[in-house]
C-alpha cells in the first residue's frame, strides 16, 4: 500500500514539474518568435526606404544637379546600407550603424532642398518627402517595438528559473537595435508642415 | 516630428499640478488584455442571465394573459417559465454569435462610416501604419465619417478584424502629430482588446432596451385588457405584481446599463491614453489633440446613440454649451477631459 502511495506522489510531482517545464519552454519560444516578428517589421521598412531613395535622387537631380556632394553622400550611404543588409554575416548593430548614416545623409539632402523653391513645389517631391518621412517614422516605431520584444525576451531568458531552461536549450541572446551615437539620435528632423 | 509644446499646455500644467501629482501608473497592456478577456466573458454571462430572466417573465406574463386553469395553474406557470428561460438563453446565444460575427459591421453602418483606401488619404494611412507598427499589430481597415464634429473610435472583435474610424472634422482640424496621438489612442483600444468588450457592451445595451420594451408591452396587456374569465384572483394579483416588476425593470435597466457603461468607459479611456503614450512616446501630441476635441461642442447627431457612445474617444452626445470657447471654462464643465489631459501631462514632468 505504502509503496503505491509513494509512487503516486512521485508520479504527480513528475507531471507537475513537466507541465511547469513545458510552460517555461513555450514562453521562451513565444518571446523569441515575437522578436523575429519585430525584426521582420523593421526589415520591411528598411527595404522600403532603400527602394524610395533612387527616385528621390532622380527628382532632386533635375532641380539641384550641382549639389553633387550631398547626392553622392546619399547614394553611397544607401549602397552601404543595402550591402550590409544583404550580407548575412553582419549583425543588428552593423545594420543600425549603416541605417543611421543613411538617415543623416537624407537629413542633409532635405536641408539642402529647402533652398530650391521649384523642387519644393514639385508634386512628386512632396509625395516622396511624405513617404520617406513616414518610412523614417515607421523605422523608428518598429525599432521601438522590436526593442520592447527583445527586452521581454532577454528578461525571460535571464531571470530564474527560466534561465536554466534557456541555458539548457541554448536560447541565444538577442541584440537591441540601437542608434550609435548621441549625434545620430539628435538628427535634425525635417519639418514638412 | 515633435512640435514644441503649445503654450496653452503650460498653462494647463500649472492649473492641474495637483491632479498630475496624483497619477500612478503600474499596469502593462498585457494585464489589460487579460482583464478585458475576463470581463468580456463576464459580460456574456450577464447577458445570458438577463435574457433568461426576461424570457421567464415574458412567458409568465403571456400565460397569465391567456389565462390558466386554477387547478393546474402552478404547473403551467413553471412550464412556461422554463420555456421562457430556454427562449431567453437561445436569444442571448444568437445575439452573442451575431455580435461576434457582424457586430463591428453593424456599428460601422450605424456610424455612417465609409471605408477608404491608401490613395484617398496617404498621410492618414501612413499615420495609422506607423501606430500599428509601434503596437506590433496587423493593419486595421480605415473609415471616414463625413461629419464636421471631431471624434474617433475603433471597433472589431480582435486586432485581426479591427477598424479605425475618424470624422472628417477631426481629420481636417488636427496637425499630423495630434492625429498620431488620436490614432495611437485608438490602436491602444485595439491592442488592449477594449474593442471586443465595447462591441459586446453595445450589443448588450441594445438587448436590454429591446427586452425591457418587450416585457413592458406584454405585462401591460396581461395586466390590462385581455384577461380571461377563467383566471383566478391569485393570478390577477400575480399579474399586477408582474406589471409593477416590469415597470420598475423597464425604468431602471437602461439607467443601470448606462451606469455600468460609464464606469467601464472612463477607466478604459484613461488606460488607452496611457497606451497611446506607450506607442508615440509623446504625451503632448494627444494632450493637445484632446484639448482641441474638448473645445469642439458639436454633437454627432444621428450617428452615435446611447448604445455606441462609449466607443468614441470623446462623448459624442454632449450638448451645446453657451460658455464654449475659453479653454478654462470648457475644462470646468468637462472634468473627464481635464483629468485626462492632466494625466497625460503628468508623464512629461
Amino acid at each position: 500500500m505504502g509503496i503505491w502511495i509513494g509512487l503516486g506522489i512521485v508520479a504527480v510531482l513528475f507531471v507537475v514539474v513537466l507541465m511547469w517545464f513545458m510552460g517555461m519552454y513555450n514562453m521562451l519560444i513565444r518571446r523569441r518568435v515575437d522578436c523575429d516578428n519585430g525584426w521582420s517589421q523593421i526589415d520591411v521598412q528598411l527595404k522600403r526606404r532603400h527602394d524610395l531613395i533612387p527616385n528621390l535622387v532622380e527628382t532632386v537631380k533635375g532641380y539641384a544637379s550641382h549639389e553633387k556632394e550631398t547626392l553622392q553622400g546619399v547614394i553611397a550611404a544607401r549602397s552601404q546600407a543595402v550591402s550590409v543588409h544583404d550580407d548575412s554575416s553582419k549583425g543588428v548593430a552593423d545594420q543600425a550603424r549603416a541605417e543611421g548614416e543613411l538617415t543623416q545623409a537624407l537629413g542633409r539632402l532635405f536641408a539642402v532642398a529647402e533652398a530650391y523653391p521649384d523642387l519644393k513645389a514639385n508634386q512628386g517631391f512632396g509625395q516622396l518627402q511624405e513617404e520617406l518621412s513616414s518610412t523614417e517614422n515607421k523605422i523608428s516605431f518598429s525599432r521601438q517595438h522590436y526593442n520592447d520584444t527583445v527586452g521581454r525576451y532577454e528578461t525571460t531568458r535571464q531571470v530564474f528559473p527560466t534561465n536554466i531552461i534557456a541555458g539548457f536549450f541554448n536560447f541565444k541572446p538577442r541584440e537591441y537595435f540601437e542608434l550609435d551615437s548621441e549625434a545620430e539620435r539628435a538628427v535634425p528632423k525635417v519639418s514638412f508642415s | 516630428m515633435t512640435d514644441p509644446a503649445p503654450s496653452h499646455l503650460d498653462e494647463l500644467r500649472k492649473t492641474l499640478a495637483d491632479d498630475i501629482r496624483a497619477y500612478p501608473g503600474t499596469l502593462t497592456y498585457i494585464d489589460l488584455i487579460r482583464k478585458n478577456k475576463r470581463q468580456s466573458m463576464l459580460l456574456i454571462g450577464l447577458m445570458f442571465i438577463l435574457t433568461a430572466a426576461v424570457g421567464a417573465l415574458i412567458a409568465i406574463a403571456i400565460t397569465i394573459w391567456v389565462g390558466v386553469d386554477t387547478q393546474r395553474g402552478q404547473e403551467v406557470l413553471v412550464g412556461a417559465a422554463a420555456a421562457g428561460i430556454v427562449a431567453g438563453l437561445l436569444t442571448a446565444l444568437i445575439m452573442t454569435l451575431w455580435s461576434w460575427s457582424s457586430g463591428a459591421g453593424a456599428i460601422l453602418r450605424m456610424s455612417g462610416a465609409r471605408q477608404i483606401t491608401p490613395q484617398d488619404d496617404p498621410e492618414l494611412f501612413n499615420v495609422v501604419d506607423e501606430m500599428r507598427i509601434a503596437a506590433g499589430l496587423p493593419m486595421p481597415s480605415v473609415y471616414l465619417v463625413k461629419d464636421s464634429a471631431m471624434n474617433a473610435f475603433a471597433t472589431g472583435r480582435d486586432p485581426e478584424h479591427a477598424a479605425v474610424v475618424i470624422t472628417t472634422g477631426l481629420r481636417e482640424k488636427l496637425t499630423r502629430d495630434e492625429l498620431q496621438g488620436v490614432i495611437a489612442h485608438e490602436m491602444a483600444h485595439v491592442r488592449h482588446l477594449d474593442i471586443r468588450f465595447s462591441m459586446l457592451m453595445a450589443t448588450m445595451v441594445g438587448l436590454i432596451v429591446f427586452a425591457c420594451d418587450a416585457l413592458l408591452r406584454v405585462a401591460w396587456y396581461s395586466g390590462g385588457t385581455g384577461r380571461s374569465r377563467r383566471s383566478s384572483n391569485s393570478n390577477a394579483s400575480g399579474a399586477i405584481v408582474l406589471l409593477v416588476l416590469a415597470l420598475v425593470l423597464a425604468v431602471i435597466a437602461p439607467f443601470l446599463a448606462r451606469v455600468i457603461q460609464m464606469a467601464y468607459s472612463r477607466q478604459r479611456e484613461y488606460l488607452a491614453d496611457a497606451g497611446a503614450v506607450e506607442l508615440t512616446r509623446n504625451p503632448q501630441s494627444l494632450a493637445s489633440a484632446l484639448s482641441k476635441l474638448a473645445g469642439d461642442h458639436e454633437p454627432l447627431v444621428d450617428r452615435a446613440n446611447r448604445g455606441t457612445a462609449h466607443l468614441y474617444i470623446i462623448n459624442p452626445l454632449r450638448k451645446m454649451r453657451s460658455s464654449g470657447q475659453s479653454l478654462n471654462s470648457m475644462l470646468s464643465s468637462h472634468p473627464p477631459v481635464k483629468e485626462r489631459i492632466a494625466r497625460l501631462l503628468a508623464l512629461t514632468r
